[in-house]
């Protein structure tokens, strides 16, 4: 057991945990966050992205330890009802998601790659999300609401 | 976007333990609170009710009308009935403050439905769209209207509820009339207020009449539960020609929390006290637990073994723990009987295994003897996987057995179904179980939220404190129901003049649900079989839904044995459009063998032999849309390394007819197929809302063409091999269609059906189709990977 100091969506946080544990199991279980979500454990969907220190990464393979003294921004803090990020907005406005297991992965990365590549081009884009997963097929929307969040960019 | 946020008070409030609890009784309380202490009278009928029961908008006569139909005044209640189905207030109640709360028994997955019966209730009372809340699947409210079922959302679903708003209105408007002291057919109603048509200042709301209080007044209840449950009342629903909600397309409640994460899905559903636990299944099929060591994680904080007969688990205070548990757990598992054949000999297997029943759903004329006559025969056979759901998450749930009260929280779409399941494994009467459905990590049929909510509930029971049950990956991918393997034959003659005078279509497959849709009988669950309890199992399958009209035709099928009798990671249930999408990406695929064999076009083949006027309608709709031209008889060429190609295929679903033209391009060299453009002719009836309708499609055909071209479970004779997205690829963002062209046919005329499933079923014949047209090669095998492609171009 171990103590980690780090910052989740503005506000100092501390787990006494395993040190190996996954950042997934702190935010959800410790800290009892909603998002992000568990969808495989094996960073091979992407649901239970976050950005850690603007960069997106997957918390269901990254231990609680390497989070230590960093910025760990969710879905939550990304953009709120009354402050909400572009891609947020785009989301929403495109009514993407159906099931909503998956958006983290979507929302995180693309929010992350547009801030870095607001001009980039729809293959580009499609590059950034190789290997996200989403499994209601809502990819035709996903892809209107990234162009839009680019729009809204601008 | 002001309006959406605002739509967000309908949304599901977080589900935390706080929000969780109350969610369950608020509904309840509230109108208990709102009632006050002031009794009314709660005697039915008295002297005006003949006279009422005949009002305006009555349909029955006074003579059917049930005791209590003339509710007045005098009658409403402070108190809410019982849930029964044949009590208004069981399904649409007005609140104090004049907005209204409709009962919905079956569940929205996030393709609108709650949105759809809203505009029709609202519709029905004639009060705006905004007032009115859907409350939805939890058995202290809801009626069992089948859960969320074969795509019957609103052409089953939305009946009842029409119905009762239209009753409540009818009620409304009498009492406005006694309150008023003027005959109903003086009155008009706007958005929740009375008014007296030549007086309009004299008025009176929803609000003032009951608001807060009951009906207390009966509906004809047709003595089902389930699918087939309705209610009706005196009250004659309106004609869609009055229709203002009905048909506009109003957005979701349940996507800002989502985008926001300021809401939370089953996984979130966290109860005080609880236990975290992970069920432990065996790693060879047929596997049982011969030993566990216990002591292997006796180093891991509060990790506790639970077990009973062939049931393991392990749970743990933190999650973290049952996880590290469950993985450090020594067991030693029987060696597997081998049940499975080997991977790529499994339809060999399917053609080969014993028949357990044929069943000859269309047969006319004489099949056999036309095809025997000496005409032209063509033939082919076609070969459709195992698939999963793979839920984008694993199943979770959470489960609180008490000695006289037992809570579950599902994500099950069928929660009063879960509900009948843990009452019947804990054997416990049905109403001391309630069950809390909370939207799910997708669910598109019986995926692994059944078992899930049962395996929360018998833990919870054996260590006597609240469970949350999640799984890993590959219990959600290796150990979901699966959609059934099959094979498809196909025969027809083609006469002299090229006229297609018979036509054979059988099907030979596993059953399309060893274990029912449902999970009310623990004897189609996993831990009910762990358990011991014998296997109901199910055989049955499915033909081609269509119109063609040839002079012979048989449409057959025929299921074999289940591989493992029990606990199998096999075993078979509903998969969204269940066995349609195997069934016509082969029937699909022959109608264009004809069409191609005769030398017709292959809309027009199928255009001369439809006899269904809507469905040539959506034929010609799609051909219109995409801007089909016949190829004649040009020679196509097939050299390049990425060819393109456009394939049509059509199909019914209950009531739903679906056209659908794809566009693809074949890359040679990599095996890659590109969905690129997707035209979709889409019949539903009466569209109800539009946007909504579009996304559900939209979503359907993505979901269809993942499984077309990708989708496979990998086994070995011992052991399901699709464990995780590597061993189990769907589609990528890469393979994103670059355009969906949807054609929605609106026939107000019809009642609505379905939508969540009939494009799928058709998707998978229109890629085949398209790729024939593509390379001049059938691919007769799905999914149609890369490697397939690669392998089956290469022999060509």
């Amino acid at each position: 057991m171990a103590l980690t100091p780090f910052f989740v969506d503005g506000k100092s946080v501390q787990i006494d945990s395993d040190p190996q544990m996954p950042l997934l199991y702190a935010l959800r279980d410790d800290l009892k966050m909603n998002n992000p979500k568990f969808g495989c454990g094996l960073a091979q969907c992407g649901a239970c992205t976050v950005h850690l220190d603007g960069q997106a990464v997957r918390s269901c393979v990254l231990p609680v330890s390497a989070v230590k003294g960093k910025k760990v921004t969710t879905l939550a803090g990304l953009g709120t009802p009354e402050k909400p990020h572009p891609i947020q907005v785009a989301f929403l406005e495109e009514q993407v998601p159906q099931c909503g297991h998956c958006i983290n992965g979507w929302a995180m990365t693309s929010a992350a790659f547009l801030k870095k590549n607001p001009k980039a081009t729809d293959a580009e884009i499609k590059t950034a999300l190789e290997g996200l997963k989403c499994r209601c097929g809502t990819h035709v929307s996903i892809l209107r609401a990234i162009k839009r969040a680019q729009t809204l960019m601008a | 976007m002001t309006n959406q946020f605002k739509n967000e008070v309908n949304a599901p409030s977080a589900v935390t333990t706080d929000s969780m609890a109350s969610a369950s009784g608020a509904t309840r309380r509230d109108f208990l609170s709102a009632a006050g202490a002031l009794v009314v009278s709660v005697a039915s009928g008295s002297l005006p009710m003949q006279a009422l029961a005949q009002s305006a908008g009555a349909t029955a006569s006074a003579a059917n009308a049930g005791a209590s139909m003339g509710t007045t005044l005098a009658t409403i209640s402070a108190l809410k009935p019982a849930l029964k189905a044949d009590e208004l207030d069981s399904w649409v109640a007005i609140q104090a403050d004049g907005s209204v709360v409709a009962y919905y028994g079956k569940v929205d997955l996030g393709q609108s439905l709650d949105v759809a019966i809203a505009q029709i209730v609202a519709e029905e009372l004639d009060v705006s769209y905004g007032k009115v809340k859907i409350v939805m699947g939890n058995t202290a409210t809801s009626l069992n209207q089948g859960g969320a079922s074969s795509a019957l959302g609103i052409q089953g679903g939305a009946k009842p509820l029409r119905n009762a708003a239209a009753e409540a209105r009818r009620i409304l408007l009498n009492l406005a009339s006694e309150k008023l002291n003027v005959p109903v057919a003086q009155l008009s109603i706007n958005d929740g207020e009375v008014s007296v048509k030549t007086n309009p200042a004299q008025k009176i709301t929803y609000a003032e009449l009951i608001g807060g209080k009951f009906f207390n007044s009966k509906v004809e209840w047709n003595k089902q539960i389930g699918n087939p449950l309705d209610v009706k009342g005196l009250a004659k629903p309106k004609s869609p020609a009055e229709y203002k909600v009905v048909g506009q397309s109003l957005p979701r409640n349940d996507v800002a929390w989502k985008v926001f994460g300021t809401g939370g899905n089953i996984a979130d559903v966290k109860v005080p006290g609880m236990l975290h636990a992970r069920v432990i299944r065996t790693p060879v099929a047929g596997g049982l637990a011969e030993k566990v060591d216990e002591s292997s994680i006796k180093h891991i904080k509060g990790a506790k073994v639970v077990r009973e007969k062939n049931f393991l688990a392990v749970v743990a205070p933190r999650e973290w723990d049952a996880v590290q548990a469950a993985r450090a757990l020594k067991v030693t598992w029987s060696a597997s009987p081998k049940p499975f054949p080997e991977f790529d000999k499994l339809h060999e297997h399917i053609k080969q295994a014993p028949t357990k029943k044929r069943s000859e759903d269309i047969k006319n004329g004489d099949v056999n003897a036309a095809l025997n006559s000496g005409l032209k025969v063509v033939e082919a056979e076609y070969l459709w996987p195992f698939q999963s759901h793979a839920s984008m998450g694993p199943a979770s749930a959470v489960a609180d057995v008490k000695a006289d009260k037992i809570t579950i929280w599902t994500g099950s779409q069928k929660p009063h179904y879960a509900r009948d399941g843990v009452a019947a494994l804990l054997n416990v009467p049905v109403d001391t179980v309630e069950a809390i459905w909370v939207q799910g990590p997708g669910s598109y049929g019986r995926n692994d939220a059944g078992d899930a909510v049962l395996d929360a509930a018998m833990i919870s029971k054996m260590v006597g404190q609240p469970v949350r049950v999640q799984g890993m990956r590959h219990d959600g991918t290796a150990w979901d129901p699966k959609a059934p393997a099959s094979v498809h034959r196909a025969r027809a003659a083609i006469d002299a003049n090229g006229k297609v005078v018979a036509y054979d279509f059988t099907t030979r497959a596993f059953s399309r649900a060893t274990i029912d849709s449902n999970e009310s009988d623990p004897r189609d669950s996993l831990v009910g079989m762990e358990l011991g309890l014998p296997p109901k199992g199910g055989i049955t399958f499915g033909t081609p839904e269509e119109s063609y009209a040839f002079d012979n035709k048989m449409l057959a099928w025929e299921v074999i044995p289940d591989l493992i009798a029990s606990a199998s990671p096999m075993r078979t249930s509903h998969m969204r459009d269940p066995v349609g999408l195997q069934i016509q990406f082969a029937s699909e695929q022959f109608i264009d063998e004809l069409a191609y064999a005769t030398g017709e076009d292959p809309i027009a083949f199928r255009i001369k032999y439809a006899k269904a006027p809507r469905d040539i309608a959506a034929l010609k709709a799609a051909a219109e849309k995409s801007g089909w031209q016949p190829r004649g008889n040009a020679k196509r060429d097939f050299s390049g390394n990425v060819l393109t190609g456009r394939g049509i295929a059509y199909a019914q679903r209950a009531g739903t007819i679906v056209a659908v033209v794809a566009e693809i391009e074949v890359n040679r060299k990599t095996g890659r197929i590109w969905g690129r453009k997707f035209t979709v002719a889409h019949d539903c009836g009466l569209i109800v809302n539009p946007q909504g309708l579009r996304y559900t499609i939209e979503g359907g055909l993505v979901q269809a063409l993942s499984r077309t071209l990708y989708e496979e479970v990998q086994f070995t004779p011992d052991q399901v091999k699709s464990v995780d997205w590597n061993s189990y690829p769907i589609l990528d963002i890469k393979d994103t269609p670059e355009v969906i062209d949807i054609v929605l046919i609106n026939r107000p005329e019809a009642p609505p059906t379905g939508a969540g499933e009939a494009t799928c079923r058709v998707l998978p014949a229109a890629v085949a189709n398209a790729f024939f047209d593509a390379t001049g090669v059938r691919m007769r095998q799905a999914p149609l990977n890369p490697a397939r492609v690669k392998a089956i171009l290469a022999k060509a």
